[in-house]
């Protein structure tokens, strides 16, 4: 016996749709989870007070404020070596078997698991340059971290800049790195945004790379040889040693929001540059 | 009479590919110079090694010689950079700076160092004027160079080159893109300004070179056939295929 | 004037060429150090005593990781046989059937599912996924179907938007191609758009593993991390992340070593996975 090939097609369109919206559903399962368990739980108090007996009571302040140093110094590392990367493979040279090594260099490094960054961060900074665990310590391997995406999109906003404009800009007798700074990088800059957001919220996220080299001690880090503990970190500790179901979704409601709204805000970033463009 | 750029048996190669076979030619300075011939014939490839904008393309050899006011360009060790401070470009499509109409003009003095408002205020109105733009300007100059009309950015363009205050100006088929309208605008600033400039028109369109170019020069396949004064070129072409070209034969 | 611009521009180029060979330092740093540390103790012990060895007791000189190699290939592909097909078909109807508003919507929020920490899929596995499987099959629940669960889930996102890239490239005219011989949606999809995408959803696929086998966090929860090999789908296993991650905050010597050396394995997998990948990216470029 035959089955119609048209009611196959309406069985398949029905069949993918309904897991496309499984999957979306997953992501509404998770977020709606955490919001309802760790709303609750979650006040000013909460966001703005020192955690004690480990965690069971009070707040996260201190895990907040190094997770914003974390975050926001490896940006600022990683955001000019990034840039700078992309503009040399972009506008400084053809390609090459140079730029090839580069790029497979680049690749490799976004390919290399997060435990192995903490692995390297532990050896190299932590132990080898005897920074300890340290706020500096986790700053430089999430600069390694993130740089790969800092890279690879702010090429990708590079090249979408048309060649005219960089034509245009050297017929007015610009150098090549005037045609850089003042045409090519505020056509790109959105693109370049885009990228930094994602790779904020990857390093707000983080805990493998960073539970290893900035370690998880729970006072407020004042300077950069100072361990603390991410928000990430905090989160996995008390949910691990069951310390406190209460807190743990309390802690991972604001680690969600926070990451969501980042990706949020790139993804809102992006869309307004591709509408610019076609 | 007085030579501005002065060409010795120029031969330019893409890869290897000859695309300028040997061309020898005199500009003269406060005249408008027309290059005409049809694609491929090598005119747009002349004037990019007059301003050196030929060293953005890949694989390109340079041969002979091109001075302007007697300095050589091509094998001197004068820059890229000073060189096109000399020479302002316009480009076939109108390309505005993603920034304003103000910001546009502005942009070569700021390279040069300029930074004096008074003096900026001064070149940008200047140089409005010159493109005949002023009027309709005056009072946009902050608006996005974006939304001007076609034939507003062409001009905008124009004024453009000239605020870097050049000596030699060189258009590349501006008028390509535009309405009757819009190129007779331009075609008028071209010719106040060639009191002040040495200009070179190349243009696919013959009756704009007759109309507005003192002298002319036919290109083909990479050689200059026919050079002259243009009411001579026109109405005496030495070469068949100068005549071919102009009467519509071909082009 | 122009002589110092030039000056500029010469150190503005070494600057950025500096910045561009920083990300070769990187790699090598990591490989290096990686390698210093665990290389020794595959000298001492030997490669195979470590590869091929059972037993894990790292204070007591035995150094075997072979359950754990076996356990990360195990919920590798028991993540890839949640999450490929659930992406694939995801990948699928996103590119050929939804409107471009319901795009605008599910793409993004298919790639915020990459947003999500991996401590918080792990989190929630220990949570709902680990009773539900102890209830209803039996065991502690921490096991391979509960990691190959939240890793299914986990790799989702990378699936999707490269194999949505790969199908998206397959030119237009193919279709219409297919069409116009009376082909239904399905068929032309089944016959010639997934066929000609196949290089870009196979690397899809290994990106998805090297994500998998990379994962940390949510492994260790919900994993059960013992040492042996896994003989069901409902037995606890640990993984060569999950090894480092357990025991790196307090080993010392020859047991540090022994983690670095599970580092080094998971280097070489990695790198490995990595450019199978590539390879096939670039040959549906090249196509």
């Amino acid at each position: 016996m035959r089955i119609n090939p048209r009611i196959i097609d309406k069985a398949v369109k029905v069949g993918l749709t309904s897991q496309a919206f499984f999957t979306v559903g997953i992501l509404v399962a998770i977020i709606a989870v955490i919001f309802f368990k760790g709303f609750p739980n979650i006040n000013m108090e909460f966001i703005f007070s020192f955690p004690e007996d480990m965690g069971r009571h009070g707040g996260i302040f201190p895990s907040i404020v190094g997770t914003i140093l974390i975050a926001l110094l490896s940006i600022l590392l990683a955001t000019p070596l990034g840039v700078g990367t992309a503009i040399y493979l972009t506008e400084y040279t053809k390609e090459s078997r140079l730029t090839k090594i580069i790029r497979f260099g680049v690749e490799s490094l976004a390919g290399i698991p997060s435990i192995l960054y903490g692995l390297f961060g532990f050896i190299f900074f932590v132990i080898k340059l005897k920074m300890g665990w340290s706020l500096l310590a986790g700053v430089l391997t999430l600069t390694i971290m993130i740089l790969p995406t800092i890279i690879r999109t702010s090429e990708e906003a590079i090249k979408a800049v048309p060649r005219n404009l960089r034509i245009v800009s050297y017929s007015l007798s610009a150098t090549k790195w005037e045609t850089v700074a003042k045409v090519v990088l505020p056509s790109a800059f959105p693109g370049i945004l885009t990228g930094i957001m994602l790779s904020v919220g990857r390093a707000v996220g983080e805990t493998a790379a960073t539970i290893f080299t900035m370690g998880s001690s729970l006072r407020l880090p004042t300077s950069l040889m100072d361990s603390g503990r991410t928000l990430a970190v905090h989160f996995y500790i008390l949910a691990r040693e069951g310390i406190s179901m209460e807190k743990a979704y309390a802690t991972a409601l604001v680690l969600v929001l926070s990451i969501l709204s980042i990706n949020i805000i790139a993804y809102y970033i992006m869309n307004k540059v591709i509408s610019k463009y076609s | 009479m007085d030579i501005k750029i002065q060409v010795e048996n120029l031969k330019i190669f893409f890869d290897k590919n000859e695309v300028l076979k040997g061309v020898s030619i005199d500009v003269y300075r406060n005249r408008i110079t027309g290059f005409m011939g049809p694609a491929g014939s090598g005119k747009s490839t002349l004037i990019s090694a007059f301003n050196r904008m030929i060293d953005f393309e890949e694989d390109v050899k340079i041969e002979g010689k091109i001075y302007i006011d007697g300095v050589d360009i091509i094998n001197g060790d004068i820059d890229g950079v000073s060189l096109r401070r000399q020479i302002g470009t316009v480009f076939a499509v109108p390309i505005p700076l993603p920034r304003s109409v103000f910001d546009n003009i502005a942009y070569g003095p700021r390279l040069k160092g300029i930074t004096d408002k008074t003096e900026l205020n001064e070149l940008v109105r200047d140089s409005l004027k010159k493109a005949f733009l002023w009027d309709e300007m005056k009072d946009r100059l902050s608006m996005s160079a974006l939304k001007l009309s076609g034939g507003q950015q062409q001009r905008l363009c124009l004024a453009r080159s000239l605020a870097l205050k050049p000596e030699i100006i060189l258009l590349d088929e501006p008028c390509s893109g535009l309405d009757p309208i819009s190129t007779a605008k331009i075609e008028d600033a071209l010719n106040e300004l060639k009191k002040e400039f040495t200009i070179i028109l190349v243009s696919n369109n013959t009756k704009q070179i007759a109309r507005i170019s003192d002298y002319s020069a036919f290109f083909y396949m990479g050689e200059l056939i026919e050079y002259g004064p243009t009411e001579r070129v026109f109405t005496f072409p030495s070469q068949k295929q100068t005549e071919d070209y102009i009467s519509g034969k071909f082009g | 004037m122009i002589k110092t611009k030039i000056d500029k521009e010469f150190i503005v180029k070494i600057i950025l060429t500096t910045f561009a060979f920083s990300s070769l330092l990187f790699l090598f740093l990591i490989f290096s150090f990686i390698l210093f540390e665990g290389l020794p103790l595959f000298l001492k012990v030997g490669l195979k005593k470590i590869i091929f060895g059972f037993k894990w007791a790292p204070t007591k000189g035995s150094f075997g990781i072979f359950p754990m190699i076996i356990s990360s290939f195990f919920v590798t592909f028991g993540a890839l046989i949640i999450g490929a097909p659930l992406g694939l078909s995801c990948a699928i109807y996103l590119s050929e059937y939804s409107g471009k508003k319901m795009k605008m919507f599910l793409k993004p929020a298919l790639e915020l599912l990459a947003g999500i920490p991996s401590v918080v899929y792990g989190f929630l596995g220990v949570i709902y996924i680990v009773p539900i499987i102890r209830n209803n099959f039996g065991g502690a629940g921490f096991s391979l179907l509960a990691t190959s669960i939240i890793l299914g889930v986990m790799i989702l996102p990378t699936i999707i938007s490269i194999s949505f890239d790969a199908i998206m490239s397959v030119p237009k005219t193919y279709r219409e191609g297919s069409f116009a011989m009376g082909a239904t949606k399905w068929q032309t999809i089944y016959k010639v758009v997934v066929p000609s995408a196949r290089s870009g959803i196979l690397a899809s696929f290994i990106l998805g593993m090297g994500r998998a086998i990379g994962e940390t966090m949510a492994v260790i929860m919900v994993a059960g991390n013992a040492l042996k090999i896994p003989t069901s789908i409902l037995d606890p296993l640990r993984t060569l992340t999950g090894n480092i991650a357990l025991e790196l905050a307090y080993a010392t010597g020859d047991h540090r070593m022994g983690l670095f050396s599970t580092g080094v394995v998971l280097l070489v997998i990695i790198m490995i996975l990595n450019y199978i990948a590539n390879f096939g990216i670039k040959r549906r470029v090249i196509k």
